[in-house]
């Protein structure tokens, strides 16, 4: 599969960055390379294995529906680049 | 031309478990902005979901409710898109494999009834809240209702008007209320609906293209934004023009739809199976223990009522729309014995007073057994039907047991021959006009003389015994 500049123009868009011409053209060849690493996947035989979604055969792990403490906002906003106190504050979504 | 509609309503509602779905945080509503927050629900790097066990159980109640068929190997999906109110930039939901698929709803739309195909009710996490900030233009996040446990229940394009639809999510919220997995407060966005919509020449096969109205939160603005994007894409239609798959949003205070995004590629979610969250496989025994403690639903309570109970269809239908007053009739029925009685109170006085007074039915002032015990006092003799209407406003200003404000007020029924005859004999005196209109054939003579003596005894006299004793002066 060849990636384009489109593709990588596409995905900057999807995840709202901007990219310069130069880091297109990095990104389309790294992108490849990544591309083509993971397609060695295709190489194996899997002509008797069963599709699956998932490496482990463990399914139904579940928790119980019971409240457990929450952090507390000032923990949970020392991260926020900003915020004012109560919520995390960001240009104006609008 | 002619023009038909079609729409499809995807419907979400918030399930009422005590903890977010992926994490311990509560479920509460209307707290402080980010006090219910911890590293899963806010996407620290690191953190693992791990689902709550109610969530599968009140999907699945949902599912056979709506008659659907029970996904035995399920699994979730991530969903990946960027946005603030999401901060692990994907929202975890299903894809391919939902919990529930393929049920149907009967509804009745103006006395015509239709079914309304379930494509599939799957399992989500509901996004944080948005909020613009008037101080400094800006916008601010609350996370409190990131990770809350949405269903989503996604109809087939089975409605052709603005009526059927609202006939749908009523019907829906009726049975999520019943079955106890939502509160359905569409004032909280509890119960909110998308809209798909799209119009096709009467006699085509194929579907028009469709767009799709986001996040309507009352019955009004469903109906509204339908009747608003049926005119507006019948007029491009009509112009020649071509109608873009696109998402809209309604604005309620102007009445009118707008256009949110038309880029083809925003819709590109890259969905693929969740990595940090198993498989769900449920037993034939689990889907069966979940489907014996489904309690019973509205259209089963509506049928008894109408053939057990002798209600008429109309009368039934409106006690059934909400799980309380349901709950409600029965309970006062049960303690008075006259089912009859209770449900013509909810159809005048109960359904007034709740307006006028603004209370919901799960919150009424008075409770069902005193109200039971209200019409017990009718029935009795022990106070009038007139006298009711006092005590009853009397119940919602004070939530006093009826028998209480009767004693306190000296509101009890005079049924005593002699006391009653006192009186008429006193105001049929006072009246000798009404005794020769009476005999001149004018019945309305004794009406007159009843309300007479039923205002010299404040209301209080027994009505029976008062008609009997005037009519014995008339007549002699």
């Amino acid at each position: 599969m060849e990636i384009r500049r489109e593709d990588i123009e596409h995905i900057a868009d999807l995840s709202m960055l901007n990219l310069s011409e130069e880091e297109i053209e990095t990104y389309t060849k790294n992108m490849q390379e990544i591309v083509e690493f993971a397609n060695q996947i295709n190489e194996l035989d899997t002509e008797n294995t069963l599709v699956s979604a998932f490496a482990s055969d463990a399914y139904n792990v579940f928790r119980k529906d019971e409240v457990r403490e929450s952090l507390s906002r000032d923990l949970l906003l020392k991260n926020a680049p900003s915020s004012n106190g109560e919520a995390y504050a960001l240009p104006s979504m609008e | 031309m002619e023009y038909e509609v079609i729409i499809g309503l995807e419907v979400h509602a918030e399930l009422s478990t005590k903890t977010k779905i992926y994490c311990g945080c509560t479920n509460e509503y209307g707290s402080d902005p980010n006090t219910h927050c911890c590293p899963v629900c806010t996407g620290m790097p690191g953190a693992l979901p791990v689902l709550n066990e109610k969530v599968v159980e009140y999907a699945v109640r949902a599912g056979l409710a709506m008659d659907c068929d029970i996904t035995r190997e399920s699994k979730q999906d991530r969903k990946n898109y960027f946005y603030p109110d999401t901060p692990r930039a994907y929202q975890i939901s299903q894809f391919d494999l939902p919990l529930c698929v393929g049920g149907k709803v009967d509804v009745n739309v103006e006395g015509e009834n239709k079914t309304i195909g379930i494509t599939r009710i799957h399992i989500e996490d509901d996004a944080g809240k948005l909020v613009h900030d008037a101080y400094t233009g800006g916008t601010l996040v609350d996370l409190n209702r990131a990770g809350v446990p949405l269903i989503e229940i996604v109809s087939e394009p089975d409605m052709r008007s603005a009526a059927d639809a609202v006939a749908y999510v009523e019907k829906l919220k009726g049975i999520l209320e019943y079955i106890g997995v939502s509160d359905c407060k569409m004032q909280e966005g509890s119960l909110r609906a998308d809209v798909n919509l799209s119009l096709r020449p009467v006699g085509q096969k194929e579907f028009g293209t469709r767009t799709e109205t986001k996040n309507l939160n009352s019955f009004r603005s469903i109906a509204r934004s339908i009747e608003f994007e049926i005119e507006r894409q019948k007029a491009v239609l009509e112009a020649g023009g071509v109608v873009y798959q696109e998402t809209r949003r309604w604005d309620d205070e102007k009445g009118e739809g707008f256009s949110m995004r038309t880029k083809e590629n925003a819709n590109d979610y890259r969905y693929f199976p969740e990595p940090d969250l198993l498989p769900i496989n449920l037993s034939e025994e689990y889907i069966e223990n979940i489907k014996k403690s489904l309690p019973e639903l509205p259209e089963s309570r509506k049928a008894r009522y109408m053939s057990e109970l002798n209600l008429p269809e109309y009368d039934a239908g409106i006690i059934i729309s909400s799980k309380a007053l349901s709950d409600f009739f029965e309970e006062a029925g049960k303690v008075c014995g006259n089912y009859k009685a209770v449900s013509n109170w909810i159809m005048s006085d109960i359904i007034r007073a709740s307006r006028e007074y603004e209370f919901e039915y799960d919150n009424m002032p008075y409770t069902a057994e005193q109200f039971g015990h209200l019409i017990q006092l009718i029935d009795s003799g022990k106070i009038s039907g007139s006298i009711a209407k006092t005590v009853f406003e009397e119940m919602i200003k004070t939530g006093n047991e009826p028998e209480k404000i009767v004693e306190e007020k000296g509101l009890a029924q005079v049924s005593d021959e002699g006391a009653i005859k006192e009186v008429v004999d006193r105001v049929v005196a006072a009246n000798p006009q009404s005794i020769i209109d009476y005999k001149a054939g004018k019945d309305r003579a004794l009406g007159f003389l009843v309300g007479q003596c039923m205002k010299e005894m404040k209301g209080k006299g027994n009505p029976q015994i008062l008609n009997k004793l005037i009519l014995e002066i008339l007549n002699k």
